[in-house]
């Protein structure tokens, strides 16, 4: 009879983890490698959204119960084994722990696909500028534009050597990939505006991307405006929610308010008010740099 | 109708019920006071999260259920938009049948213990009370004692799971787990469907968990009722956006036959004045979600927030009202609300507005903000407003609040929230090009079955209303769960 009970509890437990699984669809990671010291590729568990994510669109992810949801960009989906990847530059307190977490570890929420897609079409030349960590979103554009038939030149910009990532991936889908470093470490010496003028005297661009530090698209859109080339920016203002709920990534595009969760992330880059963009993006400087530093005490001990 | 009123009669003429009504003269009835509700203290709960209202004990509750006169015609339940029998849950509290009220509750209303306390009950059961309609005393306290009898049967731990008919293997699914998707998940698990709710936040709750804080309705409480909600077989997908994560298509593919959308009204408003979007203004759902949902006040968590001394919020809705408290609670020195029409017109629940009072909330009505202005961090450190007087009502039935030229002036603030209104939420009708929408963006239904113009698809609560009630939701929510049942049915008997 005891035993009976204890084995019907025990039964019970079961189905109640099974239960809290199956409905939380925690993601494992699969894959892990570095980029860099401080670049990740993460490669995640999540069918659904592997399913049905397009070019241009991201995910919010949450570590654990404690965290805070944070915005990746998808940048490349396998529908057959149900997976996504992200990469992840360390930044703070989250992105720093999850440059920390393990193959096989899970991470208990990522929801999405978020955003609306990239629109893609075949234009002609296409000039693909990104710099730092916007190399990682730029990467699914980049293979969009090239199927679709576009010449495309990716030019990929970061202050030194270490710090440029996905060359190779970027090789694969674009007609020519121009290095640029600030500190001359690799490829030409130089800001990523001085690459896109260079192609732009060079050639005809029908269309531009910019993706990467705010300072650094505000200045791309600025040097392509010059020359009347239409120009995507893909914002990555702070978020919440990720669907609309909440107004904390907005910012005005074309004089008006707009939400770049859902009206976005991407946006006529002659449009966007770049400064109220980077003004906004520190809210939350002071807050974050202490829980950064508190971050690393704990890890260190 | 007529049978519901027939219904009533029956229930009325029971011999318990009569027993009970001549246990004491109607004349006595109503010589006796209304109870007042204990609260915590005001200086002692405006610094932490909580509940305001303690609830009544059994005493109390009993008492004030004598003053009911189950009347003859319980104008009350036409007030109630779910049309609780609030004469037998009532009296049943009289003669100390607790569980019994609970039962009676839940016939109609599956989350008593939310509406008890979140109900706008001066304007629905306890506006139409017979003390309020024709004696002109304080009408009986309704909500509170449907509080008392939801919360004494949760915490005698014999919580009743309600009767679920025979699983029939249809699966139907519901989009959000506000009030309207849990109601209706509620009804079609009881008529036996397989129902899978799907949430976009990694919550379950709606604006139960996101919006109304703590101290108003705790968390635990609407934990509770999705516990019961499981136990009845009901599955849970949070993290899943319909539209996006799959489309009603996909979910057709998987065997979904018919859906109610409940998904909100969950788009901020804001008023487009110049420095609307400096550092430190939020729209009332960023800070509450930051503070509700994410726990941004608690160290622990990782999410921050910045909420400063000099706190103003804009609206006087009880959206405004939990942002402005909220504040206060966060250690603002100065916490107000800044509303263009005077206190008669605030949407707010009036119970809000007094607790807001008792806990130092500074009120600027007849005032309206037009520009912000920065330090140089791009933080908020002023607004300009404008004082405004009253004119004629306008559409609303609210008298029309106009600006007081040359009455512009500037005061201090480092923390603005903005709960001027929200939208529907665009995610589902975008998704659906062939579902007719209005020119608001609301979702156009049947107000009989609740069946939009995608014959499967079936919808309710803010999503259809474009800003209501908790209790309104709800009801939507299982009337819709009928109209689909109905559907299904003739669907199934057709084929
Ligand atoms: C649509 C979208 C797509 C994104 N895709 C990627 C991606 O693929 N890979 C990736 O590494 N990052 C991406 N980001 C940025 C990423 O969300 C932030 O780096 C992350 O939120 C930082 O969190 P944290 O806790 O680690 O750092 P925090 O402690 O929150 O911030 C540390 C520093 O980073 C800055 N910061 C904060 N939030 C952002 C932000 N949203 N964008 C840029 N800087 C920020 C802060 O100003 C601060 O200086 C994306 C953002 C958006 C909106
Ligand atoms: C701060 C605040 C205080 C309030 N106070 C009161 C009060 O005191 N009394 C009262 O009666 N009313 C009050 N209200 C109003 C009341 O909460 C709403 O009328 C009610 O919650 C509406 O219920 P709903 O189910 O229609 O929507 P919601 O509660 O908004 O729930 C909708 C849910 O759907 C989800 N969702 C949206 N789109 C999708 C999708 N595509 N896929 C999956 N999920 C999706 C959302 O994430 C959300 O969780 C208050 C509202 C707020 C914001
Ligand atoms: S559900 Fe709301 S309106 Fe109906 S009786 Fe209860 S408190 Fe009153
Ligand atoms: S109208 Fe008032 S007094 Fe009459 S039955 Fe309803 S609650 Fe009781
Ligand atoms: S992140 Fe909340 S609205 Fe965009």
């Amino acid at each position: 009879m005891f035993k009976a009970r204890i084995f019907f509890y025990f039964w019970q437990l079961k189905i109640l983890i099974k239960n809290y699984f199956r409905q939380k669809k925690m993601s494992k990671i699969l894959e892990k490698e570095f980029f860099s010291k401080n670049v990740v590729k993460l490669v995640l568990e999540a069918p659904e959204i592997a399913r049905t994510r397009k070019p241009g669109h991201f995910v919010i992810v949450r570590i654990d119960e404690k965290g805070e949801r944070i915005p990746l960009t998808i940048s490349a989906a396998d529908e057959k084994k149900g997976t996504i990847t992200l990469v992840i530059q360390r930044v703070g307190v989250t992105s720093a722990k999850l440059c920390n977490m393990n193959v096989g570890d899970v991470i208990m929420d990522v929801v999405g696909p978020l955003g609306t897609a990239t629109h893609i079409e075949k234009v002609g030349t296409v000039l693909c500028a990104g710099g730092g960590v916007g190399v990682a979103p730029m990467l699914p554009i980049v293979e969009g534009l090239k199927k679709a038939g576009n010449r495309v030149i990716t030019i990929l910009a970061a202050r030194s050597k270490d710090l440029i990532i996905l060359e190779d991936q970027m090789r694969e889908f674009s007609d020519e990939v121009i290095v640029m470093t600030d500190d001359g470490s690799y490829g030409k010496k130089g800001l990523v505006t001085a690459g896109m003028e260079e192609v732009i005297n060079r050639e005809k661009v029908d269309l531009c991307f910019v993706i990467g530090p705010a300072i650094m698209m505000k200045f791309g859109a600025l040097t392509t405006k010059k020359y009347n080339i239409p120009t995507m920016a893909s914002l990555n203002t702070i978020m919440v929610d990720g669907t609309g709920m909440c107004g904390a990534c907005r910012v005005h595009i074309g004089g008006k308010t707009r939400f770049v969760c859902v009206d976005g992330p991407e946006f006529d880059a002659h449009q966007v008010d770049f400064d109220e963009m980077m003004t906004r993006l520190g809210a939350y400087k002071e807050q974050e740099y202490e829980a950064y530093q508190k971050y690393l005490q704990t890890v260190e001990a | 109708m007529e049978n519901i009123i027939d219904y009533l009669k029956a229930e009325r003429s029971q011999e318990w019920r009569a027993e009970v009504r001549k246990r004491m003269k109607a004349k006595e009835r109503t010589s006796l006071q209304r109870i007042n509700m204990p609260e915590e203290d005001p200086d002692v709960r405006n610094k932490n999260s909580v509940e305001v209202n303690k609830g009544l004990a059994p005493e109390m509750a009993i008492a004030e259920a004598h003053r009911c006169l189950d009347c003859a015609d319980p104008t009350c339940i036409t007030g109630c938009p779910v049309g609780i029998n609030i004469p037998k849950f009532i009296k049943q509290i009289e003669v100390e049948d607790f569980a019994g009220a609970a039962v009676t509750l839940k016939e109609t209303n599956a989350l008593p213990a939310v509406c008890g306390r979140v109900c706008p009950q001066e304007k629905q059961c306890e506006l139409n009370c017979f003390y309020t309609q024709k004696l002109d005393k304080p009408p009986i306290a309704i909500g509170y004692l449907e509080r008392f009898a939801a919360d004494w049967e949760r915490n005698s731990g014999k919580m009743s799971v309600p009767k679920t008919e025979k699983h029939n293997k249809i699966k139907v699914g519901v989009v959000g787990s506000g009030p309207a998707g849990l109601a209706a998940a509620g009804d079609l698990a009881k008529y036996g469907y397989d129902v899978t709710v799907f949430e976009a936040l990694h919550e379950v709750g709606g604006v139960l968990k996101y919006g109304i804080p703590e101290f108003r309705l705790p968390n635990e409480l609407v934990d509770v009722e999705i516990e019961t909600m499981r136990k009845m077989g009901i599955k849970f997908r949070t993290d899943f956006i319909v539209g996006k994560t799959a489309t009603f298509d996909d979910l057709k593919k998987e065997g979904f036959q018919a859906f109610f959308v409940g998904s909100g009204a969950g788009l901020p408003r804001f008023m487009n004045i110049p420095g609307e979007n400096l550092n430190g203004i939020f729209s009332s759902n960023e800070y509450l979600t930051r503070i509700n949902l994410m726990h941004a006040a608690s160290d622990e968590y990782d999410t921050p927030v910045i909420s400063g001394k000099n706190v103003a919020v804009i609206g006087g809705g009880n959206t405004a009202m939990d942002s402005v408290r909220t504040a206060k609670r966060l250690g603002a020195d100065k916490a107000m609300i800044i509303y263009r029409r005077s206190e008669a017109e605030m949407p707010a629940r009036i119970e809000e507005i007094k607790h807001a009072k008792e806990e130092g909330i500074i009120f600027m009505n007849l005032h309206n903000p037009l520009e912000y202005y920065s330090d140089e961090n791009g933080r908020v450190k002023q607004v300009k407003l404008q004082k405004m007087e009253l004119g004629e009502p306008d559409a609303s039935g609210r008298r029309r609040p106009i600006p007081i030229e040359g009455s512009e002036f500037i005061i201090d603030v480092d923390t603005v929230v903005v709960s001027v209104g929200v939208s529907p939420n665009p995610l589902i009708p975008k998704a659906l090009k062939n579902l007719k929408v209005t020119d608001w963006g609301t979702i156009v239904v049947d107000p009989d079955t609740m069946q939009s113009s995608v014959p499967e698809i079936f919808a309710g609560g803010d999503i259809v209303r474009g800003g209501a009630t908790v209790i309104l939701a709800m009801g939507d929510g299982r009337k819709a769960a009928a109209g689909m049942h109905k559907y299904i049915q003739e669907k199934i008997q057709a084929n």
